[in-house]
Parts: C-alpha cells; sequence; structure tokens
C-alpha cells in the first residue's frame, strides 16, 4: 500500500501543498523542451527533405557553437564571428552535399545513417583538433542576449524565471515562424516541400535535388547554430552536449519524423514530462531516471501510435 | 586456378546444404583454424594476443549477435551495449552465488538472461519498425544503464561499483582473474566464438534463419506466407541478446578483469554497429572482418606516427583518429555499401577465374 501510495497519491499531493515549485518545474521543463525541440527541428527538415536520419544533428549543434566561440577568442568581434560561423555551417551543408549524399544516393536508409555517424566522428575530430576539447564559455554579454532573473511571486511563493531562457523562448519561437514562412510563402520552400512529398515527380519537374539537399542542411546548421548558442548560454559549450542531443530522438518519436509541428509539442511533452518525473517521482527510485524516462514516455506513445503524434500515417501494401 | 569447383559433384541433399559446399572453402577454414589455435598462440606475443586478438574476437560475437537481428531480420538496434552489460552482470551474480560450478556454463547461462531481457525489450518491434525501434532499442540501452549505476546488488555491495572478477579454472589451469595467462584466456575464448560462429551458421542456414531474411525482405508478405512475426522477429531478439550477453560475460571475464557500468555505455552499442555495417549486413564472415577493422584501425593510426618517425602530439592524433576514422566510414560506404562481405564474395569470384580472365 505504502508503495502505491508513495507512486500514485503523493506526488500529487506534493504538487497541490507547493504550487510555485510545481509552476517552477513546469518552467525548467518547457524550456528544456524548447531546447529538445529545437534540436529535434534539425533532424525533421533533413528526414523531410532527404530521407536521412541525420544522426550528426548533435554535433553539428556542438561544432557550430564551437566555431562561433573559437573565432571570438582567436580576436574576432562577437558578430563577425557570428556570420562566419553562419559560412561555416554553409561550406559544411554544401561539402556534406557533394561528398557524403550525392555519391550515396539511393541507398538504403540505414547506409545513410551510418554515413552521417562518419560525418559525426570527423566533425568531433575536426571541432576538437581546431578548438580544443575544453568546454567553453558561451558569448552571451557579446552578443547581448539578457541575462539574470526575473522573480515573480504568485501562488504564494516565488517562481524565478532566467531571462535567457525567455530569449530562448522567444528566439525559438521566431525561428519556427520564419521556417514556416520560409516553407509556404517562398519558392525555394515549395522545392523543398515538393522534394519532402516526392523525390522522383519533384526531378522531374525540373527542381535540382543536390541544390534542395544543400539548402536544407544549411538550413539545419542554422538552426543548429541558434540552438548551441541558446544552450551553451545556460551552461556551456562542450562535447558532453552530443549526449544531450541524443534526447531530441524520442522527442522525435513522439512528434512523427515528418512532422515540423510534432517536433514542437513532442519537445515540449518531453521536456516537461521529464522534469515532473525527475522532480516527484525521481527520488522514490534513487533519482536519475531523466536520463531514460524520455525514452519510456516515447515507448508507451509509440505503442499507440506507431507514427507518432503528427506523423503521417504508415500505409503498408505488397 | 586452385579456387575452382569444377568437377565437384554434388550427390546428396545434405552435401548441397552444406555450409562450405566447395572443397577450398572446406580446406581454406581447416587452415583458417590451424592459425588461430595453433599458430597464434605459439607463436603470438602475449601483448598482440591480449591486447588485439582477444577483443577482437569479443567483438566479433557481438557483432555476430547484432547481424543476426540487424543483418539477418533488419531489425536496427542501438542497444548491444546494454544486453553485452547483462550478461556481464549475470555472470558475475551466477558465479558469485555458485562459485563450484565451471565459469563456462554461467557464461553460456548469462546469454540466457540476456535472451530473457532482450526478448522483453523487443516487443515492441511488433508494433514499431524502422528508426523508430532504435528510439524504443536507445530506451533498453539507457535504463539498463541507469540500473547498472543504481542497483549495488547486482555488484555485491562492493564499494567500487565494478564487477571484480574472481579467479576461475578450467581443467586446473586458470582462465579468469589477474593470474590468468593471456593464451589460457584466448584459447578459451576462441573455442567458445568457434562453437557459437559454428551454431550460427547454422541457424541462419535453416529454416529459422529463412524465416528472418523473410521478414527482413517484407514482413507483411512474410506474414502471409505463413510465417508468425511474433515468434520470428522475438526470436531474432533473443539470440541476439544471447550472443551479445555471451560477448559480454566473455569480454568481462576473459578481457577487462573488471568492469565498471561505464564499459556499456552506447558508444560501445554504435561501435559494434560500425563493425556489422562495414564487415556486411547478413554476413558471418563480415562480423569477424568488420571486428578486426573497426579494432585495429584506432590502433594501426596511434602506431603510424611513431612508426614513420612523424613528431605529432598524442592529443593531436587522438583527433586527428577521430577525423580519419569518420572519413574512412564515409569512404568505405561509397565504395562498398554492402561491407568487407561483399568485398571478399568479388574476391573469391575473381580468384575462381584466375589466372584467364574469361
Amino acid at each position: 500500500m505504502n508503495i502505491l501510495y508513495a507512486l500514485f497519491v503523493d506526488p500529487w499531493v506534493q504538487m497541490g501543498q507547493a504550487p510555485d515549485l510545481l509552476v517552477q518545474t513546469l518552467w525548467e521543463g518547457l524550456v528544456s523542451g524548447v531546447l529538445y525541440a529545437l534540436i529535434a527541428l534539425g533532424f525533421v527538415l533533413i528526414f523531410k527533405a532527404s530521407g536521412v536520419f541525420n544522426f550528426a544533428q548533435g554535433i553539428m549543434v556542438v561544432f557550430s557553437a564551437l566555431t562561433l566561440v573559437g573565432l571570438h577568442e582567436m580576436g574576432v568581434p562577437a558578430f563577425l564571428a557570428l556570420g562566419l560561423a553562419v559560412a561555416v555551417m554553409f561550406v559544411l551543408a554544401v561539402a556534406v552535399e557533394r561528398v557524403v549524399l550525392r555519391p550515396l544516393v539511393n541507398q538504403p536508409d540505414i547506409i545513410l545513417f551510418m554515413a552521417t555517424f562518419g560525418i559525426t566522428y570527423v566533425l568531433i575530430g575536426l571541432g576538437e583538433l581546431i578548438f580544443g576539447g575544453n568546454p567553453k564559455r558561451m558569448i552571451a554579454d557579446e552578443l547581448y542576449l539578457p541575462k539574470g532573473a526575473i522573480d515573480l511571486k504568485i501562488l504564494g511563493g516565488f517562481v524565478s524565471l532566467q531571462k535567457i531562457d525567455i530569449a530562448a523562448a522567444v528566439i525559438a519561437a521566431v525561428m519556427i515562424a520564419a521556417l514556416a514562412f520560409f516553407f509556404q510563402k517562398t519558392r525555394i520552400g515549395r522545392a523543398l516541400r515538393a522534394v519532402a512529398d516526392s523525390h522522383k515527380a519533384a526531378l522531374s519537374v525540373g527542381i535540382s535535388l543536390n541544390q534542395i539537399w544543400a539548402i536544407v542542411w544549411f538550413t539545419a546548421g542554422i538552426v543548429a547554430l541558434v540552438t548551441g548558442i541558446m544552450w551553451g548560454a545556460r551552461s556551456e559549450v562542450s562535447f558532453s552536449l552530443q549526449v544531450i542531443a541524443l534526447k531530441a530522438l524520442p522527442v522525435l518519436i513522439l512528434g512523427g519524423f515528418t512532422s515540423v509541428p510534432g517536433a514542437i509539442v513532442g519537445g515540449l511533452i518531453i521536456g516537461i514530462g521529464e522534469k515532473l518525473g525527475e522532480f516527484y517521482w525521481g527520488p522514490l527510485v534513487g533519482g536519475g531516471i531523466e536520463s531514460w524516462l524520455a525514452y519510456g514516455i516515447a515507448l508507451a506513445f509509440l505503442l499507440f501510435r506507431p507514427q507518432g503524434l503528427f506523423g503521417e500515417k504508415i500505409i503498408e501494401r505488397i | 586456378m586452385f579456387y575452382r569447383e569444377a568437377g565437384q559433384y554434388k550427390t546428396s541433399y545434405a552435401a548441397d546444404m552444406a555450409i562450405f559446399p566447395i572443397r577450398q572453402d572446406r580446406i581454406g577454414i581447416a587452415v583458417i583454424l590451424l592459425i588461430a589455435f595453433v599458430i597464434i598462440p605459439v607463436f603470438g606475443n602475449q601483448f598482440f594476443l591480449s591486447s588485439v586478438m582477444i577483443p577482437t574476437l569479443v567483438f566479433s560475437l557481438a557483432a555476430i549477435g547484432l547481424n543476426i537481428l540487424t543483418g539477418y531480420t533488419g531489425l536496427i538496434s542501438l542497444g548491444t551495449a546494454a544486453f553485452m552489460g547483462v550478461g556481464a552482470y549475470a555472470c558475475y551474480k551466477l558465479t558469485s552465488w555458485f562459485p563450484g560450478v565451471n565459469i563456462l556454463v554461467w557464461i553460456i547461462a548469462s546469454g540466457f538472461v540476456s535472451a530473457g531481457v532482450g526478448a522483453l525489450f523487443g516487443l515492441p518491434s511488433l508494433r514499431i519498425k524502422g528508426f523508430y525501434l532504435v528510439v524504443a532499442t536507445l530506451a533498453a540501452q539507457f535504463f539498463l544503464q541507469w540500473c547498472f549505476v543504481r542497483i549495488p546488488w547486482l555488484v555485491n555491495y562492493n564499494t567500487s561499483g565494478a564487477i571484480e572478477v574472481p579467479e576461475r579454472t578450467l581443467f586446473g589451469v586458470v582462465i579468469t582473474g589477474a593470474n590468468a595467462t593471456p593464451t589460457a584466456r584466448y584459447l578459451v575464448l576462441l573455442s567458445v566464438v568457434a562453437a557459437l560462429t559454428w551454431f550460427a551458421s547454422n541457424l541462419v542456414h535453416g529454416r529459422v534463419g529463412r524465416a528472418w531474411m523473410a521478414v527482413r525482405d517484407m514482413d507483411i508478405a512474410a506474414e502471409l506466407m505463413g510465417i508468425r512475426l511474433l515468434t520470428t522477429k522475438l526470436l531474432a531478439f533473443a539470440v541476439s541478446s544471447f550472443y551479445c550477453g555471451v560477448a559480454g560475460a566473455l569480454m568481462v571475464f576473459l578481457w577487462y578483469g573488471s568492469a565498471e557500468p561505464e564499459v556499456f555505455v552506447i558508444n560501445q552499442s554504435f561501435l559494434v554497429l560500425f563493425m556489422v555495417i562495414i564487415g556486411g549486413l547478413g554476413s558471418l564472415i563480415g562480423s569477424f572482418m568488420g571486428a578486426a577493422l573497426i579494432y585495429m584501425l584506432p590502433i594501426v593510426l596511434r602506431m603510424l606516427p611513431a612508426a614513420l618517425g612523424l613528431p605529432i602530439a598524442s592529443a593531436t592524433v587522438e583527433h586527428l583518429q577521430f577525423i580519419i576514422v569518420g572519413a574512412l566510414i564515409i569512404v568505405f560506404l561509397i565504395a562498398e555499401p554492402h561491407g568487407l562481405a561483399r568485398l571478399w564474395q568479388t574476391g573469391k569470384q575473381k580468384l575462381r577465374i584466375w589466372p584467364f580472365p574469361y
């Protein structure tokens, strides 16, 4: 009985007794959810357009942030470094398309998946070789990102919101809006959607697949850079971020591999679920459940909806 | 010239279904076994045995395990390291409960424990496939890894939190623990790997293996033909985990000597997946070749600058190694997406008509 009480009743009682703590936990979950969603967004963009399950998205986040910070350390002004980091992501996108995707076109998915592992290794090596493996401080001040916290006095207690987190949420929202505009209203965006629908049909109406892939990887690179800046500003820029990026996978599952809104909703669900679980249920089993809870949530969802929340229904025929 | 099957007639169904239908292949495998069992232990030095041959064999076994799941049944898994861990911890628990029983028995038994856990985590594979399944196996990876760290019962509450391998003997020869010679460990490991490879080979050539391949090629079609998906997929998970579990137990008992939970992290799973893909999906010999290549490549790369007399700092070598391994993976995939096993087959085909091109 005691176990059942601790498992099913006590957490809710705790939430009711300290609503400010609950709000604080929800907010923390929301913020990490936004960051998961951003990483997942990069995955979705590439998966939609080229069918590649891009394992390198996590390291692209690290690499782009590292480029930014590393260039600044070498004496480049902050905003010039930002521009250069964007340029580096562009070069990377073109290089990936030329060297990896083009020769591997029409190969099975798993081969392309493995190829992105190769990209991951190359980027890890390059990043460490050029900028060193030590954790670096994100140049938040130089980029005029806000710092400090706002203390809200609600529900009989304090809820403290970090300004950088608010900025992250706002920037993420702006970026998603921009991407939506780009996809819906521009010529390239339409081409991208055409490619996502069918490679062959897109080719036959004169859309260059190679060009589109380079653009998509570049877009994913920019998403990675923004993610890297935000995440770096919250903690620091280091290669350990790459492991956290694996958390984007359950987000993808929840939302479906091909859905941008799915990535966002999935990110928020995973972020909030994970923080609530860790805070209220974690102590029952000794804590640290954050490392696998997200996968558990995703798995539970999958059993009921194998294609994710917003994914296209999988229709199979012989 | 020498590799020619002309004139070797098969007069029975059994001869046609043999694993090595060509005489030259049988001679070849006998020579390989002779080299592995006699020549390497006699002439190989201790370093070569303990840091090249033993790890390669352990990884080969794990790669065979993953290959059964990914290459033969088409279910991608990133939980290999966790299943290896289950095997290692199970073996440790079993041998500390019953120290009198031969360690080899427990190594095989731990494989069955791992098979049970694997089948449990394989259940979602009935509903989900492809990359969605990858994430399901990641759940296994992270959950089991968390268990290894958080449950001190698994390591008998010792303070280091690591498996400390006790000394066990086989026919009076010490084979585990600090006093075991590399030669003894190598020979035990080689015997187990050879026996299990033979078993796997029979399995994949038989009814079970053909059912797996049918599921891999198209599971709906396989189901319509009367193959039961539930049993087939779960059996693939169980057998795969069995191999991984045995590989994990062998890794800790015959190679590492002690193991912390960090041994079974996700990078280890990636490594085994590399071996399977580079070696060739759906090929047992490919598993061996992939394991050898991926394991030895960094060793060679590390030794190369010193051997060539290049003045490169060791940290730089470490980073360059990452870049080179990554680049080589891409190059390999572009040059031969079907892996080393396909190269091997092409080579054999060439050998068949050599030295006359037509």
